[in-house]
Order: C-alpha cells, then sequence, then structure tokens
C-alpha cells in the first residue's frame, strides 16, 4: 500500500509533463536567440482549438488530432517568425516583451470571436477515461499517459540534441552564437527549425492540456506565467532544465493546492524569486 | 527647447533645457477643460488623471532609467491599501492618506530595491512579474485585512479642506487627482533636469559606461526605484480616496500590464509620454468596452505591435520625428 | 630581455602580481607580473586574441581573476568594484565606442565630472546650478577640441570625434592612471592626428598604459613595450629592444601597419 503522498507525487508529475512539453520551446528559442516570445502560449491555445474543431466538427480520433495539432503550430509559428519576429532578434527586450503580447491579445481576440468565451469540452476515447488501482493509489489513465508522452519527449529531445547534427548546431549556437556563425552555422535557419519545433511542441501541449487544464480564449495568458516561471527557474535554454523545473512546479503546485490550498500559488511564485535571486541565469542556464 | 549654437555658454546651454515649452503650458490649460466640456466625464477623467500618475511613476524607472517592470502595480495597490486602511481605522483627511500611501509605497520599493539593482534583462523582467504576483497572492489570501476579492469595506474619506465631498459627479474627485497630478509631476520633472536625471539617462544609455565613469549604478537604480513606488503610492491612494473603495485589482498583473502599455504607447523617457498614453487609452477603452471585450484585445494587441514596429518611441516620438523632418523642409 | 629594473625613487603607479584568468579550459590571463611606474608611457602589443582587452578589463574589475592581484599605488583593488576603481584613479577608454549616444559631450562630460566630485545624486536642483562642474566639463571638451560639437547628440558625431569624446569621459575622472584601448582604432588618417595630440599633450604625472596595433603609434609614444601573446607576457623591454628581438618578429609577423 502506497501512502497518498505518493498520489500527490504522481499528479504532480503528470501536471509537471504538461508544463514541460509548453515550455521547453521557450526555454530553447530563448536561449538560442534570447528571444523573449510571449506569444508562445497562443501556440499551445491554437493546437488546442486544433484538436477541438478536428475532433468535434470533422470527427477525428483524438490520437490522429495530435500530429495536427503540433503541426498548426508549427506552421503557424513559422509564419509569424517570418513575417515578424525575425525583424526584432537585435530589439530590445521591452520590445520583443510588447510586440509578442500585442500577437498574443490579438490570439486571445481572434480565438474568442470564432468559439466563444466559453470551456471546449472534446470526448475522450473510453479507455482514455477511468483509472485503475495501483497499490492502493487511484492512477487516472490519462495522467499516466502524459507522464509517459513526456518522458518520451524528453527523451527524443536529448537524443536529438546530442546525436544528431542539428542538435550539434542548436548547442553550438546556444553557447556562442558568433562563433557558431564563424564556424558557418546557418543560425537564422537553425532558430527558425528550433522555433518551429518548440511552438509544435507547445500545440501538441496545448491539445494534451484540454482533459487537464480546459481550452478558453484565455489559454493563451493563464499559463504563460508558470511557462515563465519554469524557463526562467529551468535556466534558459536547457532541456533538461525544463524538465526538472516543471516536474518541480508541478509538483509544488499539487502539493500546495493539496495540503495548504491557502497558500495558493504563493510558493511557485516565491520559489521563482528565490532560484532567480540565487541564479540568475537558472538552475541549468548557462549565461 | 535647446538652444543651440556655441555663443551660448554651457551653463545658459543647460539651463535652457528645462524651460518650460509653449505646448507644455497649453496641455496643462488643456486639462481643465473638462471641467466645462465634458462636465458628465469627470470620473473618467479623474481615473485618466491617475493612470497619467501611475505612468509617469512607470517612466521614471523604464523611460529614465531603463527598468523594465512587470510588477509595478505592486506600489499603486499598496498605496491604494494603505490610504484605505488609514481612512477606515484612524483618520479620513485625504492629504494625510497621499502621505500614509506614499510612505508605505517607499518602504516597499527600498526593500524591494535591493533586489531589483542587482539584476538586468530577463531575469529583472521575472523577478519584477514575481515579487507582483507574491503581493497580489498575499493580498487575496489576507482578506481579514484586505477584504478579498470583495474589495476594502468601510473605507471613509472626509470631504476636502472639510468643504469639498468626493461625490459621484466627480468635480471634486478630478479637481483633487488632477491638482495631485500637477504637484507630482513639477517634480518628477526637476528630478529629470537634475544631475540625477542625468545619471539615470547615462544609465539607459549604456549601462556600461556608467562603472567606468565612476557612477555607482545600484545606489542611484534603487534611489528612483524608491522615488517611483513612492509616486506610484500616491496613484494608489488618490484612486482609493477618489472612489471610495479599494479592490485586489489594483495590484494585480493586468493593471501592471495596463499601466507598461498605456506608457509605450505614449513614449518612454519624454515625461509626458504616460499622461497622452493614459489619456489615450483610457479614453478609447471607456468608448470600446461597451462592444465586446474581445474586441478591445484585438485593437490593444494591432496598438502594441503597430507602435513596436512603426512608432518605437511611442506617439509623442513619433510627432517630434513628424516635427523635425517637417522643420528641416 | 632587459629586466626592468627601477629605483627606489620610482614609485609604482600600477602593479600586477600572477594575475590569472581562465574560461573553462581556456587560459585568457596566465601569471600576469608587470609594474608601471608613475608618469610612465607603455605600450601593450601582441597579436589579435593574445589577451589585452581582457588584461584592461581584469585591472579595471569588469572581469574577475581566478588569481593573483592587482595593486593600484600602495593600495590592493583586487576586490574592489569597478567604479571604486574609477575613483581611486584608475581609468580606461573602450576599444568599441561606448558612449552615451543620446546625451552630447557637454550632457556625458558633465555627467562624469558630477559622479567625480560626488554630487551625481542630487535630484532637487538644475543641473545648470553647478557651475564648476559645468565648467570643468567644458574646458576638457574644449582642450580634446570638441568645443564646437558640445551640444550635439553623440551619435551625430563623426566617428574621430567620438574616439575624442571616449579620451574627455575617461579624463574626466581625474585618473592617476590611463588605460588606453587602441584609441586610434578605425580612425581615419586625417583625424587620427588629434588623438596622437592629445594623448601626447597629457600631463606627465598621468601613468599611461596604451594598446595599439600601429607600431609608429608605439614607437612615437612608448617608453617601454610589453608584448603579449597568448595570456602571457612574451617579453618587455625598451623599444629598441623589442624591435630588435627576433622572438617578437616571429611571433607578431613583422611590423605590419594596421589600418
Amino acid at each position: 500500500m502506497l501512502p497518498p503522498v505518493i498520489g500527490v507525487l504522481f499528479d504532480g508529475i503528470a501536471y509537471g509533463m504538461l508544463l514541460f512539453l509548453l515550455s521547453v520551446g521557450l526555454s530553447v528559442t530563448l536561449g538560442l536567440m534570447n528571444f523573449v516570445n510571449l506569444a508562445h502560449c497562443a501556440f499551445a491555445m491554437l493546437g488546442g482549438y486544433v484538436t477541438v474543431v478536428l475532433m468535434n466538427s470533422l470527427h477525428w480520433p483524438f490520437f490522429a488530432t495530435l500530429p495536427a495539432a503540433f503541426a498548426a503550430a508549427a506552421l503557424a509559428s513559422v509564419v509569424v517568425e517570418r513575417i515578424l519576429f525575425r525583424r526584432l532578434y537585435r530589439a530590445s527586450d521591452l520590445d520583443q516583451v510588447l510586440l509578442t503580447i500585442g500577437i498574443a491579445f490579438i490570439s486571445v481576440a481572434v480565438a474568442a470571436w470564432f468559439f466563444g468565451t466559453t470551456q471546449q469540452p472534446i470526448d475522450m476515447p473510453a479507455y482514455m477515461r477511468g483509472s485503475f488501482n495501483f497499490l492502493g493509489l487511484n492512477i487516472a489513465v490519462y495522467r499516466l499517459f502524459l507522464v509517459g508522452v513526456g518522458i518520451a519527449v524528453l527523451l527524443a529531445l536529448i537524443a536529438a540534441v546530442d546525436k544528431t547534427r542539428f542538435g550539434a548546431q542548436v548547442r553550438a549556437a546556444v553557447d556562442n552564437q558568433r562563433m557558431a556563425r564563424g564556424l558557418g552555422i546557418d543560425v537564422d535557419r537553425t532558430f527558425a527549425i528550433t522555433f518551429a519545433l518548440g511552438s509544435g511542441l507547445a500545440g501538441l501541449g496545448g491539445a494534451l492540456a484540454i482533459e487537464i487544464f480546459g481550452l478558453d480564449p484565455n489559454f493563451a495568458f493563464t499559463y504563460l506565467v508558470y511557462v515563465l516561471i519554469i524557463v526562467s527557474v529551468g535556466g534558459l535554454g536547457s532541456i533538461f532544465g525544463s524538465f526538472a523545473a516543471a516536474c518541480l512546479i508541478g509538483i509544488s503546485d499539487i502539493a500546495v493546492k493539496y495540503y495548504v490550498p491557502e497558500l495558493g500559488a504563493f510558493l511557485i511564485y516565491l520559489v521563482m524569486v528565490v532560484v532567480l535571486m540565487w541564479r540568475p541565469a537558472g538552475l541549468f542556464g548557462r549565461r | 527647447m535647446a538652444v543651440t549654437g556655441t555663443q551660448v555658454s554651457p551653463q545658459t546651454y543647460l539651463r535652457s533645457l528645462s524651460r518650460w515649452h509653449p505646448i507644455e503650458i497649453i496641455f496643462w490649460l488643456s486639462t481643465l477643460l473638462p471641467f466645462w466640456l465634458f462636465p458628465t466625464y469627470l470620473s473618467l477623467a479623474s481615473q485618466i488623471s491617475v493612470a497619467a500618475l501611475f505612468a509617469l511613476s512607470l517612466d521614471l524607472i523604464l523611460g529614465y532609467a531603463g527598468i523594465v517592470s512587470l510588477g509595478h502595480a505592486a506600489f499603486f495597490g499598496i498605496g491604494a491599501y494603505s490610504a484605505g486602511l488609514f481612512s477606515k481605522f484612524v483618520w479620513g483627511e485625504p492629504f494625510s492618506g497621499l502621505i500614509v500611501g506614499a510612505a508605505a509605497a517607499a518602504l516597499l520599493g527600498f526593500a524591494s530595491s535591493f533586489i531589483i539593482a542587482r539584476f538586468r534583462h530577463l531575469t529583472l523582467i521575472m523577478i519584477t512579474l514575481g515579487l507582483g504576483l507574491l503581493l497580489a497572492e498575499a493580498a487575496n489570501s489576507a482578506s481579514w485585512l484586505t477584504g478579498g476579492s470583495d474589495g476594502l469595506q468601510g473605507v471613509a474619506i472626509w470631504p476636502l479642506f472639510g468643504i469639498f465631498k468626493f461625490d459621484i459627479y466627480g468635480t471634486t474627485s478630478y479637481a483633487y487627482s488632477l491638482a495631485v497630478l500637477f504637484v507630482i509631476f513639477l517634480m518628477a520633472r526637476r528630478l529629470i533636469h537634475s544631475s540625477f536625471g542625468l545619471a539615470l539617462r547615462g544609465i539607459r544609455e549604456n549601462f556600461v559606461r556608467m562603472p567606468a565613469i565612476g557612477a555607482p549604478s545600484r545606489e542611484h537604480i534603487r534611489k528612483i526605484y524608491t522615488i517611483a513606488a513612492a509616486m506610484a503610492g500616491i496613484a494608489g491612494a488618490v484612486i482609493a480616496q477618489t472612489t471610495q473603495t479599494v479592490s485586489l485589482e489594483t495590484l494585480d498583473f493586468q493593471r501592471s500590464a495596463d499601466v507598461l502599455v498605456m506608457l509605450v504607447l505614449g513614449g518612454a523617457g519624454r515625461l509626458y509620454g504616460g499622461l497622452v498614453g493614459a489619456a489615450i487609452f483610457l479614453i478609447a477603452r471607456d468608448q470600446l468596452s461597451g462592444i465586446a471585450p474581445q474586441f478591445w484585445y484585438f485593437w490593444i494587441g494591432i496598438l502594441l505591435v503597430a507602435v513596436v514596429m512603426f512608432l518605437p518611441n511611442g506617439i509623442l516620438g513619433g510627432l517630434s520625428a513628424l516635427l523635425a523632418r517637417w522643420r528641416t523642409r | 630581455m632587459t629586466p626592468d629594473v627601477f629605483t627606489s625613487k620610482d614609485a609604482i603607479a600600477l602593479a600586477t602580481h600572477g594575475l590569472t584568468k581562465s574560461f573553462g579550459q581556456l587560459v585568457v590571463a596566465r601569471d600576469i607580473e608587470l609594474s608601471l611606474p608613475v608618469g610612465a608611457r607603455y605600450a601593450l602589443i601582441g597579436p589579435n586574441g593574445a589577451g589585452k582587452t581582457t588584461l584592461i578589463n581584469l585591472m579595471t574589475g569588469m572581469l574577475a581573476p581566478n588569481a593573483g592581484r592587482i595593486f593600484l599605488g600602495d593600495e590592493d583593488i583586487t576586490t574592489l568594484e569597478p567604479q571604486n576603481r574609477v575613483r581611486r584613479g584608475l581609468a580606461r577608454t573602450f576599444q568599441i565606442n561606448t558612449l552615451f549616444a543620446g546625451l552630447n559631450p557637454l550632457e556625458a562630460v558633465t555627467l562624469a565630472v558630477c559622479e567625480r566630485r560626488g554630487i551625481a545624486a542630487k535630484f532637487w536642483q538644475n543641473i545648470a546650478v553647478h557651475k564648476e562642474a559645468i565648467e570643468e566639463a567644458y574646458s576638457i571638451l574644449v582642450k580634446l577640441k570638441l568645443g564646437d560639437c558640445a551640444y550635439q547628440p553623440t551619435r551625430e558625431l563623426p566617428y574621430g570625434r567620438q574616439r575624442l569624446l571616449e579620451i574627455a569621459l575617461a579624463l574626466a575622472t581625474r585618473p592617476k592612471v590611463l588605460l588606453l584601448d587602441e584609441p586610434a582604432a578605425g580612425v581615419p588618417q586625417e583625424e587620427s592626428g588629434d588623438i596622437f595630440e592629445v594623448v601626447a599633450g597629457l600631463s606627465d604625472d598621468l601613468t599611461l598604459l596604451f594598446i595599439e596595433h600601429d607600431m609608429h603609434v608605439v614607437f612615437r609614444f612608448a617608453t617601454h613595450i610589453i608584448v603579449l601573446v597568448g595570456g602571457a607576457i612574451f617579453t618587455q623591454g625598451t623599444p629598441a629592444e623589442i624591435a630588435a628581438d627576433p622572438g617578437v618578429r616571429e611571433v607578431y609577423l613583422g611590423t605590419r601597419k594596421h589600418d
């Protein structure tokens, strides 16, 4: 018989996996190009709405919508990057913050226009709902699935970064952009691809989040704060950092909700401020 | 307006930089117009004055010292709650409420300035965000003190000078908030044209060069941050006093984001940018909010993108560039 | 290499002992020992990437060393923050213009003078009130031939004038030791004369260390040359000794003039 705290831990990790998917793209693109993209969660929201439309209007099965969510978000990010973001890589922090917040505002308004302001329900396949008993704990099938996806993505990303040439280029560019350019690495193309991948992952995260967080037009902002916290705490440009920070934040949040609900999000914010003061570049950050 | 040409002595030249421009006089005279032209809009005008003062306080740290803060509403809210609580438990006299609001915000600003001054770029933005969120959460939890989501009950402001009541018509409110704005503005203007103002501009123009000329940048930053916090606290106190209520909105992220938008819209680093931006933002919101709220978000989004891409120095910056080009024709 | 021998009369203005700095495996400063006597005119030369600017960054406190000590006169300044080293008389100029683009030369130099006089934090009085500081700033500008563009925003000044402003800012701090990082870098031939005139006109009490690539300039101004290679002092000596040194020629690939 496992004590209930393990259940809380498991729920926290599942929550963290979702946050990881939502955050890892932002962390890598921030580390790579120092581009503050506060519209990141808008791409996640797009992925969510793609899934909703495909499932509710076109009756696609849930799993089939996931690659579509990924692709839609990635494609949208390529378009936005080419038209707008590309011009601001050398702009000030403030300009980047304002531009990307503006994009996020626009996306919220557009989502509300097309889908209304209420939550979008989707019908999970039956085998995904429900839970089973494991050593006395109630494990939700969907959360287990999330943990699986999270770990799979983490391993795939680490393998891609460590073992592929593209991954090496990303690592070089994160480490020292000028040197990477000097070596002939097309940093802009590397960044465009990384940005697309990161946004795609966010889209995937958005689709997967419907069941846990729900989906409404405010999604672009509601989770942005948590994503920013994870990125700052984990360290810019660090995949493992995002993973660790996401688990940390996920577990803290669930644990607090379970044991000390009066604290609210206080602990999370405090953790962030303290970690940033101790390690301004994040726990696993480089700069 | 600056006097150029080397015939002028350096001292005279520097003195001339702080001369009052006729447009400034026109601006301040026109703030009196609502009393006659828009008598039904005086509460809105009062809100604009408060927001203008708040934006001015942000301009000092953002436009002049280059500190991007996503949590400035913390000081606004502290000022509001302090003034409200002061009137509820101690004394309802308005001017003393202002002092209490300023003092509370200055204290918080001073304490957090030690953290703020040590960091830059994204880390700083995140820390200001985090500190603001922390305070908002704390205020929410401390509902025994703040009234929580119901807002602070029992705010009781005495009539101004014992005669002028803060009523729904807004005449007293607007006169009061406008006067406070003007007085604080004069002080801010003085600061900008002092040697300290020059040091702040130095920090904004080239942070790396400052230590190389022997400047204690961190001390300067702590000082302006505290001053800006006090100003924001005064703005918060005014809103508490003129609306006789304080809610959690006064320190939430939305307010921090809104004031940033107002300042950037008007043009940071120009002293009047926050005032112009606040007016445009609030008037537009007042007119457009009748239609769906998403409408408002859409246009703010478009506006932000447009300002960043085409008007990097805000509306005032765009106007002055236009003026410069017109002059050289 | 002839070791420098100082008589006990010569006071040392700036000295480093065993100064070392590395970034992971990359060693950028290797056990640097140098001594600048008061009034010295020393040149620091070496191939690109030798660590010359890094050495200046270490001496001014922009980089923290891994080992070693730095002395300004008798005082150990190794742990002092950059602005405090400036207050004690150690100033530098930057190889790449690090100026206040939006301020004009008068404002910039006045700011430096105000900081030195400790009046920069006064926020109630108009800046025009500080008459002596302003006049001091203006006289520095005039001396550096920047008087006629004193009211123009820095970003509008021609490059050569900006380089002069670099020096003006440093001089405004009334340094005892001045580290010049390639003062004439990138300045067209017609304008570089002004810069060297200024350097030549600097007071004899002022101790000067300058990084320079142009060997004509080095031989014209320096009484002593330090050659830095790969983060370490390769050799040092009088200009005649350095010119005759085959090792230097080999490492430095001849005395090619930089343009």
